[in-house]
């Protein structure tokens, strides 16, 4: 008799998520299914609203990259407004992505997975979170809290709140950074460096040991890769064009323009979840499979032009013998990213077009159609807005870098189910360990169910075992 | 000049007959809350915030309209009226859709500031969500029905002060609406100025400037004052 075992709801996640797994007449794991409950409709009640709110009530999606949206959204009235930004609003746009990146990276590692690397996948899930981890090591804690905080202060010192800053608007930012802001970034750097260099120096420790293992495991699959890269092929987060590259690190497309986003991505519905799934058009469903996200990101550039993340970067591809195809890696490939947002806050702080004045440019409705495009920190983030003469919003898509991922995430949950759960029978209990490993497996993409589903609820964990003839044979919960 | 003397909330105020019960406590430095009611303009008791208890009846009075009268003896923060305050003010909110987080005008808003003072913090009436219309066919401003309180300030401004009267007020009952012009689009009223004495004069984000985010509301109520005063007292220096 097949069974299946259902996680609900998933923990450490932004988000309402359950996993199912289908067992087989002999236990083994046949699939496995991460299923997204969360439904909220901000594409259908942002209808008939001004394209100017966009960007304030996208915001509202999510708590905790506010920004990603407002930047999409901000770039995606530009081009209704057709004005060319001041030079100036770029570059502050770009600060508060880098921190938003920084702080957002900086809460999936230490907050929210270090807990498994550091105290152990098995070890009491009671305290396997970031109170344990203040337990267990103070001083990394402590750390990682402040890093986040160095993210967090910087969007603030911009938009005057840590979160939903309305901040960047069609046309440009409302305000450039102070001196005193200016300053304080300038002093709090030096630890934000110590921080992430403490971070990848300890995790570079547990890829060469105890981790190792989790790296053929945790979701090492071929897939394409997509995200933004410079004009010259460089690290991107706000501009530049897309670029498609497979697990070879072969390109498969470049110097895409978000305009034409509906000829090369097709979203693709399930009935077992809210999430919708993208795919890469020319490749078909589900063989266009491709991630998003800090991991991609790294893989699609050629480079990140600033010197400590390039050396980070060459240590990760030489770990992989070239593009990295294990999902585990995302963690490293956030840390490389942070240590890439600080050198690049470094060199703009300095830059004097940060405290500029000149900060924004005006317009009326003069396209009718706009799409904006940015990476948030879990991938690349569309905006799609048409409007009517006066500026009402009358249709909006928005696709959102989880559910880039939705394929990925499913095949990694199997992949590790496969791996850890074998001979399962009715009535067997599944070890906690070997569910928070499956769990595990969607944090590496350190999903935001909130933005993707664009869904309301809270965020807890429910493990689902399903038995051949379909009935529930085992459960977990945990809130 | 007849004066009348009262009391109000046990002070002794004296104020020329004819005088409103709202100046009188103005007078006495004694703050009554009030919404619909502007300086220089006809007031008009839509709001009903400034209701006040008279001694002698259990009605209650629209303060702003309501004049004095010798011996009078007023109180205007009883807990009835609190609460009455506090109920009148929910229902505003559950009537309308109001959502200060992306709202033109939040943390620059008079219902908002009125939620505060009577200390709410959510609202005990199921929310309507009325299908409501936005007009930004105007080239420089944009009116929200969703953020309407039907407080009249936009009509008064525009008849009293501009002499234009591009703004009225249609239907009845929860259809009951601000209009422009015939019932036509703003921007095709020819009687409108652009001279955004409406934009000033709307105590929420109703109307407001096109092209204002989330927050941005700018209102120059000082213009108002200054345009009243020196039709009253000639006097033409800001």
């Amino acid at each position: 008799m097949t069974k299946t075992i259902v996680i609900d709801p998933v923990t450490r996640i932004e988000g309402h998520a359950k996993i199912s797994i289908f067992l087989d007449e002999a236990g083994e794991v046949a699939d496995a299914q991460f299923h997204v409950v969360e439904y909220r409709g901000f594409e259908k009640f942002c209808e008939g609203r001004p394209f100017t709110e966009m960007a304030g009530i996208t915001a509202r999606i999510c708590g905790i990259c506010p920004v990603s949206h407002l930047l999409a959204a901000a770039k995606t009235g530009d081009k209704i407004l057709a004005v060319t930004i001041p030079p100036a609003a770029e570059k502050l746009r770009r600060l508060m992505n880098l921190a938003q990146i920084t702080q957002s990276h900086a809460l999936s590692f230490f907050h929210l997975s270090s807990p498994d690397f550091l105290l152990g996948w098995d070890s009491d899930p009671a305290k396997r979170n970031v109170f344990g981890l203040i337990d267990a090591n103070p001083d990394l804690a402590r750390a990682g809290i402040r890093l986040r905080q160095f993210g967090q202060t910087i969007i603030e010192l911009l938009g005057a709140r840590k979160i939903h800053a309305a901040w960047a608007v069609p046309g440009g930012v409302r305000s450039p950074l102070s001196e005193e802001g200016r300053t304080w970034i300038r002093d709090r750097l030096p630890e934000s460096f110590a921080t992430v260099r403490l971070a990848l120096d300890l995790f570079k420790t547990l890829l060469d040991g105890p981790l190792q293992d989790e790296i053929n495991v945790f979701g090492q699959f071929p897939s394409l890769f997509m995200g933004l890269v410079g004009t010259d092929g460089e690290w991107e987060h706000y501009g530049g064009h897309l670029r498609f590259v497979d697990s070879e690190g072969t390109l498969v497309a470049d110097r895409l323009s978000e305009d034409d986003y509906q000829t090369f991505l097709g979203e693709a519905v399930e009935p077992w979840s809210y999430l919708k799934f993208p795919y890469y058009k020319p490749w078909g469903y589900p063989d266009g499979i491709y991630r998003v996200g800090p991991l991609a990101r790294l893989n699609v550039c050629d480079r990140i032009g600033m010197a400590a993340a390039d050396a980070e970067l060459q240590n990760l591809r030489d770990r992989a013998n070239g593009t990295v195809t294990s999902s585990f890696l995302y963690h490293y490939a956030r840390l490389i990213e942070i240590l890439a947002c600080l050198e690049h806050i470094q060199a703009l702080v300095d830059d004097p077009d940060v405290v500029s004045s000149r900060v924004r440019s005006h317009g009326g409705v003069n396209q009718l159609e706009a799409i904006g495009v940015s990476e948030a920190p879990r991938g690349t983030l569309f905006h799609h807005y048409k409007v009517d003469d006066n500026g009402l919003i009358q249709s909006v898509n928005l696709i959102i870098a989880t559910g880039q991922n939705n394929l990925a995430m499913n095949k990694t949950v199997t992949q590790i189910a496969q791996e850890y759960i074998h001979g399962a029978t009715n009535g067997s209990e599944i070890p906690e360990g070997m569910l928070n490993r499956v769990e595990a497996g969607i944090r590496c993409f350190d999903p935001c169910l909130s933005c993707s589903t664009h869904a309301a609820g809270q965020m807890p964990l429910h493990i689902q075992l399903v038995g051949a003839d379909g009935a529930v044979v085992s459960e977990r919960y945990r809130d | 000049m007849t004066v009348k003397t009262l009391k109000i909330d046990d002070i002794d105020v004296a104020i020329a007959a004819g005088s409103t019960i709202l100046q009188a406590a103005q007078e006495a430095s004694i703050p009554i809350p009030t919404l619909c009611h502007l300086e220089g303009l006809t007031p008009v008791a839509a709001c009903r915030m400034c209701m006040v208890e008279i001694e002698g009846t259990s009605k209650l009075f629209p303060a702003c309209v309501t004049e004095v009268g010798e011996g009078m003896v007023v109180s205007t923060n009883t807990p009835k009226l609190q609460g009455y305050r506090r109920m009148n003010v929910e229902l505003l909110f559950a009537e309308g859709n109001h959502v200060c987080a992306i709202c033109v005008a939040n943390d620059n808003c008079e219902l908002q500031d009125l939620a505060v003072e009577v200390g709410i913090d959510h609202s005990r009436f199921p929310y309507q969500f009325p299908k409501r219309s936005i007009d930004l066919s105007h080239p420089q401003f944009g009116i929200d029905h969703n953020r309407c309180i039907l407080c009249t300030r936009c009509v008064r401004v525009c008849d009293e002060v501009e002499g234009a009267h591009v703004w009225d007020v249609a239907q009845r009952g929860s259809a009951c609406h601000i209009t422009s012009g015939m019932d036509q689009p703003w921007g095709e009223v020819s009687a409108c100025t652009s001279c955004g004495k409406c934009v000033d004069a709307c105590p929420t984000g109703a109307i407001f400037h096109k092209g204002e985010t989330t927050g941005e509301k700018q209102r120059d109520r000082e213009k108002l004052a200054f345009l009243m005063n020196a039709r009253e007292h000639q006097q033409w220096t800001r």
